[in-house]
């Protein structure tokens, strides 16, 4: 079959959805590649790196959409491209099925496939497909860096000859994907970072990004179906926004990311925050495609308040890194179309009984299968409800380990109570002779085990090679009984002579090979 | 040479085997250290033999010489990765030769002896020949393990733990028999029993236990050195045999504790029973080429090397050597993490990297290095499983629930080299696998290793 990618026609869309190294895996799969001319040039792929992977290029858009059986996309399908849809062909990209249902219909009426990769279902085996998470990775990313275009200094502290620069504090409002990234970049680039979500699962995650998780003390639980959140009752609201009023004297730069599947952004941020904050401060909005998370953001554009606080609200970030994030949509795309053709012969078979492809299809065979049914497996973990151990004071540590140390001194003076009485006991009946060996013995042990404790790990072999050697110091006995008249003993003990010797040559000479193996880089 | 200049080398080549010991704290100083042990040996061994005691040389001369010859030929030519054989089929000579000193002390007692010491002398002579009867079949039968020419599954008899118990009552009733003087036949019958419960005991325990078995039967060696020492009244054999057991025992608690079970749990067999549900693993395992691992590993910038078992049987160690030389030539760290059961004896993967020449220093045990794997770019892990294994800290219900494990998870992409999906030895999932960062590496880990070099650049 043939698979083909043709330049985005959305204004200002840069990205493209092949790649050339994404290609060279299709190919792999046993597809064709083909592409529009100039597809990949926003991107920086230009048509002779296409060709060099063995893509056909093709002059016009109609001509790909002849051409290609499968068309993979960026953004939906516009009405200039609707007429080329046809019939038993599948098309690949974002449709957003909930908000655009005339498009599902167009594709019904085409009787054309259509998979919407926002509708991958989020669990874990389908991570590698979710363009949604890698596209908002980017888009956390380059959140910073436009911040950081607009904010007139540094993130990073900084004492210098010429004074002393304070760093940049950020708050992070929401932390998924593009939270979490946002939260790395700005660490990474030296700034204080505070992260907010309203699921309190999720503080661990921003505790490891190296952010501090601005905790409020609320029982509600903020987390819906899918590791998305759901709307917050009004009382949860005025603490939330009590918070904020705190914060928002201190804060630099604010990246809000909140949203909540199938509803318009909630207001996080209204205009009362941003009159708290310095002038100078930026906010960059990343809901600003849904309405925004900052009431004061305006769609595609950068604004700036009477109080000197600059909104961006533009909704193209990824686009704005076409390379990185065409690279990375392409090969979600890739890894889509791995598990489109199982059998790896060029061949799709959308198979609805999977749950991660059921959930994707959202136009089958001339009838539309949005909404999927829910997915049997259960996006994340719910988060364990089980009490959390408490933590100890320092008191009570102590007391706990004062009380360890008493049981084990306990144990001890037992031991050695016990121990005196049975060599009492032993004393009364047994010989002088053997009591002046055990002693021997006891201390011996004794030596043994203060010694044996210092010995390295990494030479734990070569110590059992060098006792198996000086163990066969049990020669001595039958060297001491060898003279013997006895002509089974004789033979015994020559016998126990030959292995004892086996084992103390052997034994020292292996350690010796192994010691000397040991090097110093 | 008087008997009083006899004791006096005694003293010194005890002293020479303390040295010996204590020096293996760290691998400069070992490497002297042998040299106290061999000569503390000579010393003890000449004394001996021309000391006032030994009067006959026509057997004992060429007895030594051949054994000398023996033990030179295997020590040169055992393989690293034989080690744990040679060190199971040395333990073995030693429990024979016990048990041949005990009996021969039987058939020709020493003079002298009145009272108590009769009885004494008897049950030195009987708990010498047990000792060294049950390291002696115990030890042979883990040599045949460890080398595979016995199957490496427990063997599961019906009511072994009875059968343990009425050999070892058995031996108890008859040594009672002994000391009442109603015959040798007692000390034969027992060695008899004593041998078929050595073995039985080894017998039933698996593969991956046996580094604590191996550590068991060195401590037992040593025991029954420290009784044939009781037996001949000799200081120098207590001594020793009382160093060599207390350095079993300590590797046996210390393997022990790196499995989190307990010493009678292991060497009865089976795993410990565990009650509820194991948690379910979720997920996929995510198989990767070597052309990807290359990459990442050009990328990343500390890389921890985790080996284990399998490692060990791939021979793969050579090629763990030039990866990692290649690594560091590039400016990245490597290092290698070493869980103390990794392998099937104590310190086997330091002995194998060693030979491979890699650095000694770069290889850390698990208390240095867990600390440092969530600042680690990439783990490669080499044939190994349980040590590795996320349910042991998250999963109470898991039969290895609180064993400590090198927490390789916690690093930004592991890459596990394996044959194929298989579980680990103890038969537990291992959620690791399944985990988001890591990926599998299918694959016989020397032919997988030896692509990956041809991808690396030098």
């Amino acid at each position: 079959m043939m698979i083909g990618s043709p330049k985005e026609v959305a204004e200002g869309e840069k990205r493209v959805a092949m790649t050339p190294d994404s290609a060279l895996q299709l190919q792999k799969l046993g597809f064709d590649c083909v592409i529009e001319s100039g597809a990949g040039a926003d991107a920086g792929f230009t048509d002779a790196a296409y060709e060099k992977a063995n893509v056909t290029v093709v002059k016009t858009a109609a001509a790909l959409w002849k051409a290609a059986d499968v068309v993979a996309k960026v953004r939906g399908v516009d009405a200039k491209e609707k007429k080329h849809l046809r019939a038993g062909q599948t098309v690949i990209s974002f449709f957003w099925p909930a908000q655009n249902p005339d498009l599902m219909e167009t594709f019904k009426a085409a009787n054309t496939n259509a998979i919407a990769m926002d509708m991958v279902p989020r669990i874990s085996r389908a991570q590698k497909m979710d363009a949604l998470s890698s596209m908002a990775n980017i888009a956390g990313y380059r959140a910073v860096i436009e911040s950081g275009n607009q904010f007139g200094r540094f993130f990073t502290g900084q004492i210098t000859a010429a004074g002393k620069v304070p760093p940049a504090k950020v708050l992070v409002i929401g932390a998924g994907v593009a939270g979490l990234a946002a939260i790395g970049t700005a660490t990474s680039l030296g700034a204080i970072v505070r992260a907010f979500d309203v699921r309190p699962e999720v503080a661990e995650q921003i505790e490891s990004m190296g952010a501090e998780f601005l905790m409020l003390e609320f029982d509600e639980d903020g987390g819906g179906e899918g590791g998305y959140a759901k709307p917050a009752s009004p009382e949860f609201i005025e603490k939330e926004m009590a918070l904020f009023r705190e914060q928002a004297p201190q804060i630099d730069i604010v990246i809000t990311t909140a949203l909540i599947p199938g509803r318009p952004a909630p207001k996080l941020w209204p205009a009362e925050m941003v009159s708290l904050m310095k002038p100078g401060s930026v906010v960059v909005d990343l809901a600003a495609e849904q309405g925004g998370n900052c009431d004061l953001t305006v769609r595609d554009e950068v604004i700036k308040t009477d109080n000197g606080v600059t909104v961006v609200g533009y909704t193209d970030f990824p686009s704005r890194m076409a390379a990185q994030s065409s690279t990375l949509y392409a090969t979600n795309i890739r890894h889509m179309m791995d598990d489109l053709t199982p059998e790896k012969d060029g061949q799709i078979n959308i198979n609805m009984d999977d749950d991660v492809i059921r959930g994707a299809t959202v136009v089958h065979k001339g009838a539309v299968t949005f909404p999927p049914p829910a997915p049997k497996v259960q996006a994340i973990g719910k988060a364990d409800s089980a009490p959390k151990p408490v933590e100890l004071t320092a008191e009570e540590k102590k007391a706990q380990e004062l009380a360890a140390q008493r049981k084990a001194g306990r144990q001890q003076v037992g031991l050695l109570i016990i121990g005196g009485l049975f060599m009492l006991l032993i004393g009364n009946y047994a010989p002088a002779s053997f009591m002046q060996h055990l002693i021997v013995f006891a201390l011996a042990c004794f030596v043994g085990f203060q010694v044996i404790w210092n010995v390295s790990h990494a030479l734990h072999t070569p110590l059992m090679a060098v006792t198996n050697a000086i163990s066969g110091i049990i020669i001595l006995g039958a060297l001491l009984q060898i003279g013997s008249s006895n002509q089974i003993v004789m033979i015994l003990a020559s016998i126990s002579v030959l292995i004892a010797t086996i084992n103390i040559v052997g034994g020292f000479m292996v350690t010796r090979r192994m010691l000397a193996m040991f090097q110093k880089s | 040479m008087s008997s009083n200049i006899v004791t006096a080398i005694y003293i010194a080549a005890s002293v020479l085997f303390i040295l010996s010991l204590g020096g293996l704290s760290n691998q400069e100083s070992a490497k002297r250290a042998v040299w106290f042990g061999i000569v503390g040996m000579a010393l003890a061994v000449f004394a001996t033999i021309f000391g006032p005691q030994v009067t006959s040389y026509e057997w004992l001369i060429p007895m030594i010489a051949v054994g000398a010859v023996i033990g030179a030929v295997v020590a040169h030519r055992v393989e690293m990765t034989g080690m744990p054989q040679l060190v199971a089929a040395l333990h073995s000579f030693v429990g024979l030769a016990a048990v041949f000193i005990g009996i021969n002390s039987e058939l020709s007692p020493p003079t002298g002896l009145v009272g108590a010491e009769i009885i004494i002398h008897e049950v030195e002579i009987f708990l010498g020949v047990f000792i060294g009867a049950v390291t002696t079949t115990g030890s042979v039968i883990a040599f045949g393990k460890l080398s595979g020419v016995i199957d490496g599954k427990p063997l599961a008899l019906p009511a072994r733990n009875l059968l343990n118990l009425i050999a070892v009552g058995a031996c108890i009733w008859l040594g009672f028999m002994f000391m009442s003087h109603a015959g040798i036949w007692t000390l034969y019958l027992m060695t008899a029993i004593a041998f078929i419960f050595g073995a039985h005991l080894v017998l039933a325990i698996g593969g991956a236990d046996m580094p604590v078995v191996v550590s068991m039967l060195n401590s037992y060696s040593g025991w029954a050195a420290a009784a044939t020492g009781f037996l001949l009244g000799n200081d120098l054999l207590i001594v020793t045999g009382a160093l060599v057991g207390a350095s079993g025992a300590i590797l046996s608690y210390i393997m022990c504790r790196a499995m989190n079970r307990n010493f009678l749990s292991v060497i009865l067999g089976g795993w410990g029973t565990t009650t509820g549900a194991q948690q379910e693993v979720d997920g996929e395992m995510i198989a990767t080429d070597v052309a990807s691992v290359a990459a990442d590993m050009q990328d990343a910038q500390s890389v921890i090397i985790v080996p284990g078992y399998g490692m060990a049987v791939a021979q793969a160690q050579g090629a763990v050597s030039e990866i990692t030389r290649r690594l560091r030539d590039q400016g990245k760290s490597v290092r290698f993490a070493i869980h103390p059961v990794a392998g099937r004896l104590p310190g086997h993967m330091n002995v194998l990297l060693a030979e491979a020449k890699v650095p000694y220093d770069i290889v850390l045990e698990m208390d240095e290095i867990n600390a440092d794997f969530p600042n680690t770019d990439m783990v490669i892990i080499l044939g190994a499983n349980d040590i590795v294994n996320p349910a042991a800290q998250d999963d109470p219900n898991s039969p290895i629930a609180g064993m400590p494990v090198l927490e390789v998870w916690k690093a930004r992409q592991v890459i596990i080299s394996k044959r194929g999906q298989g579980r680990g030895y103890s038969g537990i999932e291992n959620p690791l696998f399944f985990k988001d960062n890591s990926r599998m590496l299918y694959g016989d880990a020397k032919a997988s290793l030896d692509q990956l070099l041809g991808n690396i650049t030098t």
